[in-house]
């Protein structure tokens, strides 16, 4: 087991940065999830730290020891890809036990870890089947298997839940991330779904054209974005721009709002607020007068009812908002309703404009 | 029972799909074929207007001079080295083709290999015999490179023989091999390298047994009509390229004897049935 450390790595494609000057260290046993749009690097990034493909600049460690030039064999990593990629012409157990026989461990040892492997994952009972006899959640955890049977220092995986329907990815997501623990691998996992991000990984790096934009705790990024991107890439928010007043922004119209979170910047400068969705109450009356929350008045243009909760899109001075209310029985609001919104400064994060 | 009933459904609508396929097989094969099985039961050709009879003697013939066995076990020692070396050059070349090159490359190397199917097959060989003989194209660009004299005289050789038909056979092992490495997945080999296993560990372990189908193909389409070829032979092979193959070819072409030729190429065809027959399982459980 092992941490990685990424240290300013590019690697360029022609005149296509696919990866920036990228620098991210993974500890030695975290769950780290990368996320960000399609084309904005994560697959090129997991590809250089396995060693399939190697950076054109920047350095790669692996348990302190630089690997950039390392060919993938040598790597001693384990690899989960999105199509599974298991041996067709193998049984099960084979695929399993590929990375031990290659490697000369004898017969003896190769069953037992096969079968502890396989235990696992809640497979022992399937060794002698070929793969095309497995459902897809079952093949993936024949690929987890095969992966981490050879003890390797990183579990790397490529979107490998992509394939599957939504019931069984939250099953394989628990599944994987119990895994994990149980086996306290360093485990770097691509994926798309910002929700598998924020349930399953200790920290998150979100990429944007081959750019790291942001990189902490799901907790941090979703609370703290540092840009417009992050703030709106990782769940919903709602953007205000304007000029900065020190403790927040003022609008064009001239309305002030106060923001609690976020960066330091000079008065004066163009600067946006981010709220979430969530943080905003919203009601029929101003209602009691209450110090420093951010107030501003709207007209309720659309509902949207999505069982647990209700999202409503209120217009104000040409912006449209986004509102999400628990639905616990209370009165609902009309659309074309006048209303009025408040939320604190603390729910409010000041971001640089870039 | 339902899936009995769709594959009867299936075999119904897809039989006049079938049909022309079948009308083709028996006025372009099966028709000539059975009356070459009819022929080889006779004492003479019945068109030639002599009398005929039935007889079995065409088949004893083979068995009882022993230069016919001689002369087929060289032809089924030739189809063997052929079609390895068809292997040993067709292989690789089908897996830089399908698995390195990409683009444009890839089409032009292509269009090279398959370049021979599209020549004429005596063109082919004619040539092959200016490159080969003495003072021919390799004698002398030999001699020109290098400082000492040697005489290249490949000619009327068994290598020769080899050269010539390797060449217009290799094709064959590389369309075959090609279609079912590029059926690969490359995620298979990177994952057999992430798991620690070299990319000659990768080749032994899953290229080769994922594309045996393809060297099946590529050997059973090689190696039978190598073992009856007398083309080659004959014009590379010249007095050392006797083969089994040449001698049918002479009953047909120079003696006339028909009958015999006839017998003699059943007696190949189920020689080399039995050793398909022999062969395909072993290779199906090595894959
Ligand atoms: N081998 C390659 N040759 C040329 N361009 C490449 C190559 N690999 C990746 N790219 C380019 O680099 C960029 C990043 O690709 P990458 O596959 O890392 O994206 P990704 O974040 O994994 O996207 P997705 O979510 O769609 O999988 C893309 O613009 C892609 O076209
Ligand atoms: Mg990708």
């Amino acid at each position: 087991m092992a941490g990685v450390q990424v240290s300013n790595v590019s690697r360029s494609f022609g005149a296509h940065k696919a990866l920036d000057d990228v620098s991210i260290d993974f500890a030695d046993g975290g769950f780290y999830a990368l996320l960000g749009p399609s084309g904005s690097g994560k697959t090129t990034l997991l590809r250089q730290i396995a060693g399939f493909d190697f950076p054109d600049s920047g350095r790669i460690a692996i348990g302190g020891e630089s690997v950039e030039r390392v060919p993938v064999e040598k790597r001693r990593i384990g690899m989960v890809f999105q199509n599974y990629a298991l041996f067709p012409n193998m049984s099960v157990a084979d695929n399993v036990a590929f990375g031990l026989s290659v490697r000369g461990e004898a017969k003896a040892v190769i069953a037992t870890e096969v079968q502890r492997a396989l235990a696992l994952v809640q497979l022992g009972k399937l060794g002698g089947r070929r793969p095309h006899q497995l459902s897809g959640g079952q093949r993936q955890r024949v690929a987890l298997a095969r992966a981490i049977v050879t003890k390797p220092r990183v579990l790397l995986l490529d979107e490998p839940l992509g394939a599957l329907d939504k019931a069984l990815r939250v099953d394989m997501q628990i599944e994987l991330k119990r895994i994990q623990r149980e086996i306290g691998i360093t485990t770097i996992f691509v994926t798309h779904d910002q929700e598998e991000a924020l349930t399953m990984s200790d920290r998150i790096g979100i990429l944007r054209d081959g750019r790291l934009v942001q990189e902490g705790p799901p907790e941090e990024i979703y609370n703290r974005p540092k840009s417009e991107f992050a703030a709106t890439f990782l769940g919903d928010a709602n953007i205000f721009r304007g000029d900065t007043t020190g403790n927040g922004i003022r609008l064009a119209d001239g309305t002030a709002i106060a923001a609690g979170a976020g960066a330091t910047l000079a008065a004066g400068a163009k600067a946006s607020c981010a709220v979430r969705p969530e943080r905003i109450r919203i009601a029929t009356d101003a209602g009691a007068p209450d110090g420093n929350a951010n107030i501003l008045k709207g007209q309720v243009s659309k509902r949207i009812f999505a069982g647990n909760n209700s999202t409503y899109f209120v217009e104000r001075a040409g912006q449209t908002l986004k509102v999400i209310v628990q639905n616990t029985g209370m009165e609902r609001l009309a659309e074309g309703q006048d209303v009025v919104l408040r939320w604190s400064p603390e729910s409010t994060v000041l971001i640089a404009a870039n | 029972m339902a899936a009995a009933t769709a594959s009867r459904n299936g075999l119904r609508s897809a039989l006049p799909l079938l049909a022309p396929a079948y009308l083709w097989l028996t006025v372009a094969i099966f028709l000539p074929l059975s009356a070459m099985v009819f022929f080889s039961f006779m004492t003479e050709l019945p068109l030639s207007g002599k009398p005929w009879a039935f007889t079995l003697g065409n088949y004893a013939a083979f068995f009882s001079q022993s230069l016919y066995l001689t002369l087929l076990l060289a032809s089924l020692r030739l189809g063997l080295e052929v079609t390895l070396w068809c292997v040993v050059i067709g292989y690789p070349a089908a897996y830089v083709l399908a698995k390195v090159l990409k683009g444009r490359s890839r089409e032009a190397i292509f269009l090279l290999v398959i370049l021979p199917f599209w020549s004429n097959g005596l063109v082919r060989i004619f040539s092959w015999a200016m490159v080969l003989r003495e003072g021919g194209i390799l004698d002398t660009a030999l001699n020109a490179m290098l400082p000492f004299k040697i005489n290249i005289d490949l000619m009327y050789s068994y290598p020769a023989v080899i050269i010539g038909l390797v060449h217009s056979y290799v094709p064959y092992m590389v369309l075959t091999c090609y279609l079912t490495l590029q059926a690969i997945d490359d995620s298979l080999i990177e994952a057999g390298r992430s798991l620690g296993a070299s990319r000659l560990q990768v080749l032994k372990r899953v290229i080769i047994p994922l594309s045996m189908p393809g060297l099946v193909a590529g050997a059973a389409l090689i190696f039978v009509p190598v073992v009856g070829s007398f083309m080659e032979p004959r014009i590379l092979g010249g007095r050392t390229g006797t083969f089994y193959g040449t001698v049918i070819e002479d009953q047909f072409v120079a003696v006339f004897n028909w009958p015999l030729g006839a017998a003699l190429s059943f007696i190949l065809l189920a020689v080399v049935l039995v050793i398909l027959a022999i062969a395909s399982p072993v290779l199906r459980r090595a894959a």
